[in-house]
């Protein structure tokens, strides 16, 4: 398939399961296992392993991140960025999923979870903060010391938490003896947290999309001073900053996905991606809030469906000044005469 | 609404790529002979001797066809000759308007004997031009303009006046948007022309207008029953407002539109040395993400430039973008810079800096200002 189909085939599939209803529902802690399952019957969450062409490569990246924009333009809540991720790592070692749920840790730089030769086998021990959906996944899985492992849920502590999308976020701990394999070639925790980051820029660059859709049909219905809204060119002004950074967004997301894999060019543009899609969000949710007025500040609209999730995963895997610092790092040990060279290589 | 804007990916052909690295060469030659020192901007800088070098490579004029003086080139091949230029800050001043807009103007609406006569002398890096649109009460509002020329023996009689027109002084013609029949009410755009001036021909006088930086780049143009012969109108009486609307995607997307404090960052990510503390590398690293995002936008355009697509509307969203960026790089870097302490010495941060403060108010006003841009964009929301 290509990954426009891609896209069209999960579009539909959320458009029709993910009304504003399961997203609240969930939001109050009920799973949504309909939906679960069918997005796992689509094969969703097998994207990235079942594209690799070769154990531990991102050949299936394209068709993952149409998945993940359509499922960030529908907000549907679940830990399917974090399952396709495992279950790719699992793949690239040979280690076989379960078909449940999964997710993957640390989700920050300096994580603490470490390996530990235990006889034959091998140990995980430490904590994890604010894990994505520990609490409903069958384990976690963690590449450290070239391994990758798979801790089953019953042997983690969790202590949970949400996120400002009312998505768990939780803590755990872990002291057990888990399964492990090797890591596919290039595969280490730092490409795992790229991943990561960049499954935040998708699902934001998705549902930037829709915040769009929504505050121009917003504007175009709502009627003050007897004319709509968006005929005033203070709005007119408003939209057209946010559409800007929608389209900017757009752009360097899909730019992030296509140099997938490379050496260089893919820690370069992810930083890249996930800096500047974090920025975007934080404008164009504000803009759609100041245009939606009232009604856009209350539960009933499901316009803050898209706006806390923009929030919280603009702050995950890396807040915008973070990936900002690495840049910054990176073009400055390139010196002044290094930067255009920089930009123009990508 | 995903469908509002088109950004079709791109990727760079591997001619593109040996271009890039010929191009680099020349500068490099340059640099070491001493020719010139980086500009900040397009618009700083006028040195016809490097223009006529760069016309020697075949980098002016380089999509036009061979048998008026170009290379056949793709648009994308132009693109990255324009964008290394610019990086490095080289002087192109002279020939750009020329290369960028009038010869492609001419290239599509104009006459064979234009064509003929003028665009070789482009392309050697001979001939520049500048654009007649502003007037003194027609800025934004382009099509209230009153210039007009009305039919004489032999051709037009020109009276009016242009404003704000940059490089007036230095240029050997200028394309003149004017009225070629009254006002219509109920449509504005009709009745406007354009008319290739020779500026050298009696009756117009050319005062220059010196900037808020000192500069004099900008004139005031006074036409006083000016004789333009027949064959120099562009296309048909008419057409003006078809031809000066179909060429802004080329005026809106290219990297002039983000690159204009380029230098300037440069000279910030030296000062700030392989060592940079957490606040520059931020500064940085967020200005880089911009710059290279702007860059995937820009060069899209180029891709579906060269297809033949409409991309106006994308334009307006680079330039918008673009130039909201390029101001905000001085602001940035006087925050955020280790500053050097006296205005007189020889500092090239401090130079940049002092030239992107006080240029920076031109880069959200020339070729269509901040409102115009997002009356465009929100139009193509379906809002107006």
């Amino acid at each position: 398939m290509s990954d426009t189909l891609v896209a069209e085939v999960a579009g539909k599939l959320f458009a029709n399961l993910v009304p504003s209803k399961l997203v609240n529902d969930a939001e109050a802690g009920e799973f949504p296992d309909a939906l679960w399952k069918a997005v796992n019957d689509a094969g969703f969450p097998d994207a990235l392993a079942a594209g690799a062409e070769a154990p531990g490569d991102l050949a299936g990246l394209a068709d993952a991140a149409a998945i993940l924009r359509e499922a960030g333009r529908h907000a549907a809540p679940l830990p399917l960025a974090e399952t396709m991720i495992a279950r790719w790592l699992l793949a690239g070692a040979g280690l076989k999923s379960p078909e449940a749920p999964l997710t993957v840790a640390p989700v920050e730089r300096d994580g603490s979870l470490l390996l530990h030769r235990a006889g034959k086998g091998w140990r995980l021990a430490g904590r994890a903060a604010g894990v994505p959906w520990a609490q409903q996944a069958a384990g976690i899985v963690v590449v450290a010391q070239g391994q990758v492992a798979l801790v089953a849920a019953k042997s983690i502590d969790i202590r949970p938490g949400k996120s400002l999308a009312g998505e768990p976020r939780d803590d755990v701990s872990v002291d057990a003896e888990v399964e492990t394999a090797p890591a596919a070639a290039g595969v280490d925790a730092a490409l795992v947290y790229r991943l990561g980051a960049l499954s935040r820029t998708l699902l934001m660059a998705g549902a930037l999309d829709e915040v769009l859709k929504l505050t121009v049909q917003y504007a175009n219905d709502r009627v003050q001073f007897g004319r709509p809204i968006g005929k005033f060119q203070a709005i007119q002004q408003q939209l057209a900053v946010l559409a800007e950074n929608v389209a900017a967004a757009g752009v360097v997301a899909a730019a992030a996905v296509e140099v997938a894999g490379k050496q260089g060019d893919f820690p370069f543009a992810v930083a890249v991606a996930k800096a500047r899609v974090g920025e975007a969000a934080s404008k164009v949710a504000e803009i759609a809030h100041q245009v939606h007025g009232a009604i856009g500040f209350t539960h009933e609209h499901r316009l803050h469906h898209l706006t806390r999730r923009l929030w919280s995963w603009r702050d995950e895997f890396g807040v915008e000044s973070e990936w900002q610092q690495e840049l910054g790092r990176i073009a400055a040990a390139r010196g002044g005469d290094g930067l255009w060279p920089l930009l123009s290589a990508w | 609404m995903t469908d509002v804007f088109r950004f079709d990916p791109l990727a760079l052909p591997p001619e593109c790529e040996t271009l890039r690295g010929e191009v680099r060469q020349f500068i490099a030659e340059e640099k070491s002979a001493g020719r010139w020192r980086s500009e900040s901007d397009f618009a700083s800088s006028y040195s016809p001797e490097f223009s006529k070098r760069l016309g020697a490579r075949g980098w002016i004029g380089m999509t036009w066809p061979k048998k008026y003086g170009g290379q056949d080139k793709t648009f994308l091949e132009r693109y990255v000759v324009t964008e290394e230029l610019l990086a490095a800050g080289a002087p192109v001043g002279a020939h750009w308007v020329a290369d960028r807009q009038s010869g492609p103007l001419i290239l599509r609406f104009g006459k064979d004997g234009q064509r003929e006569e003028i665009l070789p002398r482009i392309t050697r890096g001979e001939c520049y031009f500048c654009i007649g649109m502003s007037e003194p009460d027609s800025g934004s509002d382009l099509a209230s303009i009153r210039t007009k020329a009305v039919p004489v023996e032999g051709g037009w009689e020109l009276s009016g006046r242009k404003i704000w027109t940059s490089n007036a002084h230095k240029a050997h013609f200028m394309i003149c948007l004017c009225r070629t029949s009254p006002v219509d009410a109920n449509d504005r755009h009709k009745g406007l022309s354009q008319l290739i001036v020779d500026l050298t021909s009696p009756g117009i006088s050319i005062r220059p207008i010196k900037n808020l930086a000192g500069a004099e780049h900008f004139n005031e143009v006074l036409f006083e029953n000016v004789f333009v012969p027949a064959d120099r109108m562009i296309g048909e009486p008419g057409d003006g407002w078809k031809q000066v609307t179909s060429e802004l995607g080329y005026e809106r997307s290219g990297p002039e539109r983000f690159l204009s404090s380029f230098r300037l960052l440069t000279e910030f990510v030296r000062r700030a040395s392989n060592a940079p503390d957490a606040r520059e590398a931020e500064a940085i690293g967020r200005l880089v993400a911009h710059l290279a995002t702007l860059r995937r936008m820009s060069l899209s355009v180029a891709g579906m430039l060269q297809k033949g697509e409409m991309v106006n509307l994308e334009a307006a969203v680079v330039k918008d973008l673009g130039t909201n960026l390029e101001k905000e790089i001085p602001e940035i870097v006087r925050l955020v810079a280790k500053r050097g302490r006296s205005p007189n010495k020889a500092d090239l941060m401090e130079e940049a800096l002092r030239y992107g403060v006080l240029n920076a108010p031109s880069f959200t006003i020339r070729g269509g200002t901040r409102e115009i841009l997002r009356g465009i964009v929100a139009r193509g929301l379906g809002l107006r």
